[in-house]
């Protein structure tokens, strides 16, 4: 299985029934295709829906009906449209139960960055700011280094997303989520040991003695 | 409400005005204003809109002609030609979170000063802004965003003017209709009064200065 799938697979499990879900660009759009059959959730596109529905078959596509990345779904029965307005409201007003985005770099507290590198990529922060400081619950999917280098740091080099701490990172090695403000290590993928976690993570880890595998 | 032609509604636009233009990623972006607006050549644009879509696309083509000075948007990681502009100081792009961005108009069409949102507190997007404390949690006062026209896609519009819109395409237009001094709206299809029950209306008529005829 590779990084991507095992990140996705790990948080399918996170979505329960009846749940406004908002899925990011890239790892967390897969997040859809694991979603256990008997677990209905609505899916939530910023762009002004609710009931995003797969990608539409060949010779189906309605261009006037796509995700916050401009390209075609579907809407399943039971969505709603609306406009950009009212889909921040949800968003800030703390009606959108669970967000899943991309990350950069988490700190060891949970701060996140995930939208500019300065001088190379600034592509702009888009919905992310809103979603990391207005969701219920943050989980950011994200592999856990990047060219060999930890993206879980004592501190965020680049600029910080929200002053928002975000509940559990999800990487292709562990499941590290942030009680009392403290990186801890929940979970570690299956043939990883808590010494490689530990290995490729600057933040100190907090841990039990008894991490248990990530249920894929 | 006045129906005008596609070329009479971009000639009252000047050189140097500032646009507010519907769309996210192109759908539900006012194409033929856009493809007149190139055409007619105006210069030192600014536009407030989601995004500048990609080359080739919606605002991506005003990108393209480079007719834009000022861009005020969430998003332009899509378009490498606004980066381009942007990274060679052609043209200056202030990145505001999308859901300050549609408060921002929001509040100017509905005329309030601002709106205070947690949205920005403790990233570089609270920098020169005024933090207020409401029970115990700190805001950031994001003012009121104004343009001169606002330029906005509808999917129906009757002959009064009265809109509706249809999927995504809805998304940051019936928030400028709100928001500009002047407000000229493209559709999809024009249709006899009666037809959009009033239900479904979404941007009523009163709000609307011009529509352009189709053909």
């Amino acid at each position: 299985m590779d990084a991507q799938t095992i990140i996705a697979k790990r948080i399918a499990h996170e979505l329960r029934d009846g749940m406004l879900v908002n899925l990011g660009i890239g790892i967390p759009t897969l997040v859809a295709t694991y979603l256990p059959r008997d677990v209905h959730v609505f899916f939530q596109s910023e762009n002004g829906l609710i009931g995003t529905g797969p990608i539409p078959e060949e010779g189906m596509v309605q261009p006037l009906l796509t995700d916050a990345g401009g390209r075609p779904v579907t809407a399943l029965p039971g969505a709603s449209t609306f406009d950009s307005a009212m889909s921040f409201g949800l968003i800030r007003g703390g009606h959108v139960d669970l967000t899943v985005l991309g990350g950069l770099q988490v700190d060891a507290t949970g701060l996140l960055a995930n939208w500019m590198i300065p001088g190379k990529m600034v592509p702009g922060m888009g919905g992310a700011m809103d979603l990391v400081t207005g969701a219920r619950r943050v989980i950011v999917a994200m592999q856990h280094t990047a060219k060999g280098k930890p993206k879980i740091l004592n501190k965020c080099t680049l600029p910080l997303t929200s002053a928002r701490p975000i509940d559990l990172v999800v990487s292709e090695m562990a499941v590290i989520g942030f009680p009392d403000g403290r990186a801890t290590l929940l979970e570690t993928a299956p043939g990883i040991s808590v010494e490689q976690v530990v290995a490729a993570t600057e933040a100190k880890l907090a841990f039990a003695d008894n991490i248990p595998e990530m249920p894929l | 409400m006045r129906t005008v032609k596609v070329e009479d509604a971009v000639a009252m636009i000047p050189d140097g005005a500032t646009l507010m233009i519907g769309g996210f990623m192109g759908v539900g972006s006012p194409e033929r204003l856009i493809d007149e607006l190139v055409r007619q050549g105006k210069r030192n644009l600014t536009v407030i809109a989601n995004d500048t879509a990609i080359p080739g696309r919606g605002i991506g083509k005003l990108v393209d002609a480079g007719l834009v000075s000022h861009t005020v948007a969430s998003h332009i990681g899509l378009n490498p030609e606004t980066q381009r502009q942007m990274l060679t100081g052609k043209m200056a792009v202030d990145l505001v979170p999308q859901g300050t961005l549609i408060e921002r108009i929001r509040a100017a069409g509905c005329g309030l000063g601002g709106v205070l949102t947690a949205t920005g507190i403790g990233t570089v997007v609270e920098e020169g802004k005024q933090k207020i404390e409401i029970d115990g949690k700190s805001y950031l006062l994001e003012t009121a965003l104004r343009a001169d026209f606002a330029l906005v896609n509808a999917f129906l519009a009757d002959y009064l003017g009265n809109l509706s819109y249809v999927l995504t395409a809805r998304n940051f237009n019936p928030v400028m209709a709100m928001a500009a001094a002047t407000t000229t709206v493209t559709v999809d299809h024009i249709v006899p009064v009666g037809l959009i029950a009033p239900d479904h209306v979404v941007t009523p008529a009163p709000l609307v200065d011009y529509l352009v005829a189709n053909g």
